[in-house]
């Protein structure tokens, strides 16, 4: 396997009274895009504050395509903060090129890529616009391009989708794809796991300044796949073997049923439905999979139970 | 360092593009001058009294007053046979007469009893002295020559000193100008206490503004934060400096422009015209003084009036223009980088104000004490020395001591103590800049801020 694009290693870090990272471990391969899960105050923030090296860690090390961290890694690195927003009075092309020069673009550079993503926005209209003017989702699209206009190899995104409309969202996720498609490595921070877990090749959790899980996401799913089959169709159904368990079983009308089947262990899904077949008209036949959420809160349990008692966001700082 | 440039570029051209900076650069000046034509009119070329006297003492107080009457006060008899009846009528000719002056029966040169000054409304005490100097005048003069003393040995006796204050210091000893010294101690220091306070105000603003927006963390991903701060600051100091230079530029274009009029004029009545001259000339550089028309008379000796600005003579121009130019920068650095700290630590302008407050105390106190002991006081004295060598209260009191003349030593000490000052205040600033800017929703404690500046990385 390639180096990693950025290879984090026993990162620590604390605040005053409270721990943020406490010896977080993670590798995030080049080309991808990679999911930091975790709930509010697990930890995220402060782990991407120091990868954008607005904070540094208090022990551990961070490797950017091998080398240690370092300030000239900026230009290369694109950051969408949770707490994002622009400058209300400036124009919208002037914003740009302001932010787009002070990652280290050259004005005439700048000047030509801020064109060609206006375009692609539909921003063109606006380009000599004060920012106030504009209408919320255009201001995300304005922040989206101030993010990548420096065509970063990896772009960090904190909470991107707080805040956007379907239809933006929809947007910044196909450019999101393209920009990986292209080349990039992008990082995605959130605490809703699921508007983002169909999108990533590999994910972190982070629970309590911890990390409880990473991998790919398919190995992570296999993992913790539940050998659970729901099933639906006509006929009286009466399970009744020793090779499955019903966990869930509800008659509809008409004489059909729904039922959730967990397979004891050795047991295939043809299993099952060979038993199905010869006793009940099977209408559909579906392996649950858990969700991101799922194996989190699975996880969460088995590792550390203790957290799970509420949870309090802590301040991020 | 390019960064800082840029973020200084952006700062000052934001603020110099508004439309605001530029009706401040162009009004100002001509609003100042035109305040002190203003006053120059109504007060410094003041017109003559008209005094309506009512002599019932037999002493023929008119005619004494009308002989010895000086320019500023002019005795007529009033009309009436009465006292009533003349109230009356002065009360109709009000516009006419500023005052009916009664002399009762019993007056006497040796008793004044009774002496009554009529006015509508409140007569000025400047109007009232003088015409109690008339008065006193008169009646000495009248006593003097009961006691056999002719008027001749009597305008003999009369005192007329006039003092020429020579400053050694200067070279060849040249005449010390206090009017023109007092007056741009005054206009110097007010202009670095408004100007430190109103670009510091603007630094927090807009370092408040830009936590706000929620700009600020996609700022320092990109910079560090302290150059964000520097940046801001600098940026701002520009704009300052540009405003100065623009008001100077404009007031000197203005005055040279307006002088050779007012001069034309001086010719038909000399004191009015020169003190208008003067007042247009001082009005962008010496405030308070101008309203005084004893100063004014001071400030130009009549040869002077072909410049306007020769009022400026006998001051150390160039110390004086160099060191308000840094120990305004020097304070306002000072300064601004403490409302820059302000700035990030709160999260909402009202939250502001008690962080502000302790800043403020010292730009304030400075002033007010300083005006006292080095303008009301001794320059020179041990109390404008130390007020002039700490760093929080030297920009003002420094500046307000440059025309009296300041040994170098003592401006070299000051200016080193003001640059380790700023230092200081800039690193405790950035400190806690860094921590304030991306802290949200916490309520901030002057303990929580003096934690922030021990934090870590």
């Amino acid at each position: 396997m390639k180096t990693p694009i950025l290879e984090v290693r026993d990162v620590h870090k604390q605040y005053a009274a409270h721990t943020a990272l406490d010896g977080v471990s993670l590798d995030i391969p080049e080309h991808s895009i990679f999911g930091l899960l975790g709930p509010n105050g697990a930890g995220k923030t402060s782990l991407i504050r120091i990868i954008t090296q607005i904070t540094a860690a208090d022990e551990g090390e961070i490797r950017f395509r091998g080398e240690k961290l370092n300030p000239s890694h900026i230009a290369q690195i694109g950051y969408l903060p949770e707490e994002r927003g622009l400058y209300k009075k400036m124009k919208v092309g002037e914003q740009l090129l302001y932010l787009a020069r002070l990652r280290g673009l050259g004005r005439a550079d700048a000047t030509e890529r801020i064109k060609s993503w206006i375009t692609r926005f539909d921003l063109k209209p606006w380009i000599e616009k004060n920012v106030e003017d504009l209408s919320k989702g255009m201001q995300q699209k304005v922040q989206f391009i101030a993010t990548v206009l420096h065509e970063p190899s990896l772009i960090i995104l904190d909470e991107p989708f707080s805040g956007f409309d379907p239809i933006n969202a929809n947007l910044i996720k196909d450019e999101i794809l393209r920009l990986r498609d292209e080349g990039s490595t992008i990082i995605f921070s959130t605490h809703r796991m699921e508007s983002v877990e169909e999108m990533c090749d590999n994910i972190a959790l982070i629970n309590r300044s911890r990390k409880v899980l990473d991998g790919p996401v398919r190995t992570i799913k296999d993992q913790f796949k539940t050998q659970t089959y729901e099933v639906e169709g006509k006929g009286r159904l009466m399970v009744m073997h020793p090779d499955f368990e019903v966990l869930k079983h509800q008659e509809r009308e008409n004489g059909h049923f729904y039922d959730v089947i967990k397979l004891h262990a050795g047991v295939t899904p043809n299993d099952l439905l060979r038993y199905l077949i010869s006793n009940v008209e099977v209408h559909a036949f579906r392996e649950l999979i858990p969700s991101i959420n799922d194996i989190f809160i699975r996880r969460v349990r088995e590792t550390m139970p203790e957290s799970l008692v509420e949870q309090k966001p802590e301040i991020k700082s | 360092m390019d960064k800082i440039w840029l973020i200084i570029q952006r700062e000052y051209l934001t603020r110099v593009r508004k439309k605001s900076f530029f009706i401040m650069s162009l009004l100002a000046p001509l609003l100042v001058a035109a305040t002190f034509v203003g006053i120059a009119k109504f007060s410094g070329s003041s017109e003559t009294d008209v005094v309506a006297v009512r002599d019932e003492s037999g002493q023929q107080m008119l005619q004494h007053l009308t002989t010895t009457a000086t320019e500023d006060v002019q005795f007529v008899a009033a009309d009436g046979n009465t006292l009533a009846e003349a109230t009356n009528l002065f009360k109709k000719a009000k516009d006419k007469q500023d005052a009916l002056l009664y002399f009762p029966p019993t007056f006497t040169l040796d008793k004044s009893t009774g002496t009554q000054l009529l006015a509508n409304g409140n007569v000025s005490l400047n109007r009232q002295s003088k015409i109690r100097k008339a008065v006193n005048r008169v009646v000495g003069d009248l006593k003097l020559s009961r006691s056999g003393i002719n008027q001749t040995t009597i305008d003999n006796l009369k005192a007329n000193v006039e003092l020429d204050a020579v400053d050694l210091t200067q070279e060849g000893g040249r005449k010390n100008n206090v009017g023109a010294t007092t007056g741009a101690a005054y206009f110097l220091s007010i202009l670095v206490y408004m100007f430190i306070f109103i670009y510091g105000v603007q630094v927090m603003r807009g370092v408040a503004e830009e936590k706000s927006n929620r700009i600020m963390e996609v700022m320092i991903s990109s910079v560090k934060p302290f150059q964000l701060m520097l940046g801001k600051i600098l940026g701002i100091a520009a704009v300052v400096l540009t405003q100065f230079a623009l008001w100077l530029i404009l007031s000197w274009g203005v005055t040279s422009l307006a002088a050779p009029l007012l001069m034309k004029s001086e010719v038909k009545s000399p004191p009015a015209a020169a003190v208008a001259g003067i007042q247009e000339a001082k009005a962008s550089r010496d405030a308070p003084t101008v309203p005084n028309a004893d100063d004014a008379a001071v400030a130009p000796a009549p040869t002077a009036v072909s410049s306007p600005w020769n009022f400026l003579d006998g001051l150390p121009i160039g110390s004086i223009v160099g060191g308000f130019l840094f120990f305004f920068l020097g304070g306002y650095l000072l300064y601004s980088s403490m409302f820059a700290a302000i700035g990030a630590a709160v999260d909402d302008q009202t939250d502001a104000q008690q962080f502000m407050f302790p800043v403020t105390i010292p730009l304030i106190l400075s002033y007010i004490v300083s005006i006292n002991v080095v303008i009301n006081g001794d320059p020179n004295g041990p109390l404008a020395f130390w007020l002039s060598m700490i760093p929080f209260t030297s920009p003002i009191a420094m500046v307000m001591r440059l025309p009296f003349g300041v040994p170098l030593w003592q401006l070299l000490l000051s200016g080193a103590l003001l640059v380790g000052g700023f230092l200081f205040t800039t690193w405790v600033a950035a400190r806690i800049y860094r921590v304030g800017i991306l802290m949200y929703g916490k309520k901030v404690t002057y303990r929580e801020l003096s934690k922030w500046m021990f934090y870590k990385g």
